[in-house]
C-alpha cells in the first residue's frame, strides 16, 4: 500500500468520526459507560481485599520467651530464629517490662499492686505473610529452641481466609459477568453505527475496493473512538472515585478504615481502559463489518 | 469481453429458477441493451457479470475472468475492469461529487497527480464540470447519475454495465444520458444497459438482448424493442 493511499485512509477514518458524529458520540459514551461500571466494582474490589489484608494484619501472634531465659539480651538474640521461620512477615521484640506496662495500662493501678514483672515474660509480636498458614506457622515457632508457648488465634484467621476467598470469588464472578454484557454491549452499539454505512461499503466492493482499504478506516476510527471512550472513562472514575473515598473518609474518620489511594491503581486502571476501549473499538468495528464485506 | 453459456441460476433461499440455459455474448466495442419485463433475470445476469452472485452452472467469463472459478480476493480486481451504473445512483453521501469520482480511483492506488489530472476530465466528459464541491444531495436526479457515470469511467474500465439508468429520470434526461452513453461507447468502451424503458430502447438502433422468464428469446441488431411487457 502506498504512503498517500494509506494517510488517505487514515484521515478517512478521521473523517468518518465527524460525519458520523452521533454514532461515534454513542459509541464513546457507551464505552466509556461500561467501562466505569466495570472499574467501580473492581476497585471496589481492591478496596475489600486491601481491608480484609488490613485486618489480618492486625491479627498478630505473640511467641512468649522460656521461663528460663531471664536475660533480656539472650531472649532477644532469639529474634533472628524467629524471623528465619517460614511465613513471618515482621517480628517486634517485647521485654516483661514493656509487656506489663502493656498490660497494667488497660487495668486499675490498686489492683495490679504487688504484682512484679517477673511474672510476664519476653515476647515477640508476630505478623505473617499469609494468615491462611497460621496453624503451621504456629506448630514451626514453637519448635523453635526457646519459645515456650505461641498464642494465635487461629479461629479468626480462619474467618478472615473464609471471608476474603467470598470476596475474592464473587468479585470475580461480578467482573467477569459485566466484562461479558459490557463487550456485548459495546460490540452491539459498534455493530448499529457500521449499519448505517452498509451501501456505503456495498458501493466501495462495487467499485473494486480490497477488504483491506475498507477495513483500515473503521480499524482507525474503531481506535481513535475507543482511546477516546477508555481516557474519558479513566478520568470520570478518577474524578468519582476521589469525591466518593473523600467523603466516605469524612464520615468514617478515626475508623480503622483506609481507603486504597487512586494514584497507586491509576497506571493499571489506564492501562486497563485503554486496552479494553482499543480492542472493542477495533475488533468491534472490523467484525461489525465483516458481513457487509462478502458481497 | 461477456461469455455466458448454457448459464442457470437458481435461488436456493426460494427455489426461484431466475435462468435457464442462457447463452450470449457481448463483444469489445459493442453497445448492447438487455431488456425484459419485471422478474424476467435482467437483473440476475447483471450480478452475475458484476460476481455479486454466483451461478448455479453452465460457465461465465467476464473481461478475461472466469467468473465460476474466481476467488474471493480477486474479485476487486475484475470488478476494476468494469464500471458500474445502478438506477439508484449509488453515491455516498457525505462525499462530494469529486470525491465520489476520486475515491474510485484511490480504490485501485492512483496517485495524488493522476487523480487531480482524470478526475476534472471526467467530470467535464459528462457535463458536471462547476459541481466539484456539490454533494450529491444537492445535485438533479440527473446530474446524480452523471456522478455515477463519471465515477464508473474514471478508471477507464473496458465495460460499462448500467442497471436501469434511467428509471429515476424523466424522458428528456433519460435521452441526454443514452446520448451521453453512446458518447462513451464511441471512444471505445463497451456498454452493456438494462432497462425495461421501450421507447428509450427503440430511439436507437443497437443491439437488443431480450429475456423472459429466465430465456433469451430475441437478440437483434435491429434495435427495436419488440417485446410487449404487459
Amino acid at each position: 500500500m502506498r504512503l498517500s493511499r494509506g494517510g488517505y485512509l487514515i484521515r478517512e477514518g478521521f473523517r468518518s468520526i465527524t460525519t458520523h458524529s452521533f454514532m461515534s458520540f454513542a459509541s464513546v459514551t457507551i464505552i466509556m459507560a461500561c467501562l466505569i461500571i466495570m472499574g467501580s466494582v473492581s476497585l471496589l474490589s481492591v478496596n475489600i481485599d486491601a481491608l480484609i489484608k488490613d485486618l489480618e494484619n492486625q491479627n498478630e501472634i505473640v511467641a512468649f520467651v522460656d521461663d528460663s531465659i531471664s536475660d533480656e539480651d539472650e531472649a532477644r538474640a532469639l529474634e533472628s530464629a524467629v524471623a528465619a521461620v517460614e511465613n513471618v512477615s515482621s517480628v517486634e521484640f517485647v521485654t516483661r517490662d514493656e509487656a506489663m506496662d502493656n498490660f497494667m495500662s488497660n487495668y486499675d493501678d490498686e489492683l495490679m499492686e504487688g504484682i512484679d514483672e517477673t511474672v510476664f515474660r519476653h515476647r515477640f509480636i508476630i505478623h505473617l505473610t499469609d494468615i491462611a498458614l497460621m496453624a503451621q506457622t504456629k506448630a514451626n515457632l514453637e519448635a523453635v529452641t526457646g519459645i515456650a508457648k505461641v498464642k494465635a488465634h487461629i479461629e479468626y484467621a480462619n474467618t478472615f481466609v473464609t471471608i476474603r476467598n467470598i470476596v475474592s470469588i464473587v468479585s470475580l464472578v461480578l467482573i467477569v459477568m459485566l466484562v461479558f454484557v459490557s463487550v456485548f454491549i459495546m460490540s452491539n452499539t459498534i455493530k448499529l453505527a457500521t449499519f448505517g454505512r452498509r451501501e456505503e461499503i456495498a458501493i466501495m466492493k462495487m467499485v473494486g475496493a480490497n477488504n483491506g482499504f475498507i477495513r483500515l478506516p473503521f480499524v482507525v476510527e474503531g481506535l481513535v473512538l475507543g482511546m477516546l471512550g477508555g481516557g474519558l472513562a479513566f478520568v470520570a472514575e478518577w474524578g468519582i472515585y476521589e469525591l466518593l473515598t473523600g467523603k466516605l473518609m469524612g464520615t468514617l474518620t478515626g475508623s480503622f478504615i483506609t481507603v486504597v489511594p487512586f494514584s497507586s491503581v491509576a497506571l493499571t486502571v489506564l492501562a486497563f481502559y485503554m486496552g479494553t476501549g482499543i480492542l472493542v473499538g477495533v475488533f468491534g468495528g472490523v467484525n461489525a463489518i465483516r458481513n457487509y464485506l462478502k458481497v | 469481453m461477456v461469455r455466458m453459456t448454457d448459464v442457470t441460476k437458481v435461488y436456493e433461499s426460494s427455489g426461484t429458477v431466475a435462468l435457464d440455459g442462457v447463452d450470449l455474448s457481448i463483444n469489445e466495442g459493442e453497445f448492447v441493451f438487455l431488456v425484459g419485463p419485471s422478474g424476467s433475470g435482467k437483473t440476475t445476469i447483471m450480478k452475475l457479470i458484476t460476481g455479486e452472485i454466483h451461478a448455479s452452472s453452465g460457465s461465465i467469463t467476464v473481461n478475461d475472468f472466469d467468473m465460476m472459478r474466481i476467488k474471493r480476493r480477486k474479485l476487486p480486481k475484475m470488478r476494476r475492469t468494469l464500471g458500474v451504473i445502478f438506477q439508484d445512483y449509488r453515491l455516498i453521501e457525505n462525499m462530494s461529487v469529486y470525491d465520489n469520482v476520486a475515491f474510485a480511483m484511490r480504490v485501485v492506488g492512483a496517485s495524488g497527480k493522476e487523480i487531480s489530472r482524470r478526475v476534472p476530465y471526467v467530470l467535464e466528459l459528462v457535463g458536471l464540470e462547476g459541481r466539484e464541491k456539490r454533494l450529491p444531495g444537492e445535485l438533479s436526479g440527473g446530474e446524480q447519475q452523471r456522478v455515477a457515470i463519471a465515477r464508473a469511467l474514471v478508471n477507464s474500465p473496458r465495460m460499462i454495465v448500467a442497471d436501469e439508468p434511467t428509471g429515476n429520470l424523466d424522458p428528456v434526461r433519460s435521452l441526454e444520458l443514452m446520448l451521453l452513453f453512446e458518447k462513451i461507447n464511441e471512444m471505445g468502451t463497451t456498454i452493456l444497459v438494462v432497462t425495461h424503458e421501450k421507447e428509450l430502447v427503440n430511439a436507437f438502433s443497437k443491439r437488443v438482448i431480450t429475456i423472459d422468464g429466465g430465456h433469451v428469446i430475441s437478440d437483434g441488431m435491429d434495435g427495436y424493442y419488440s417485446y410487449e411487457i404487459e
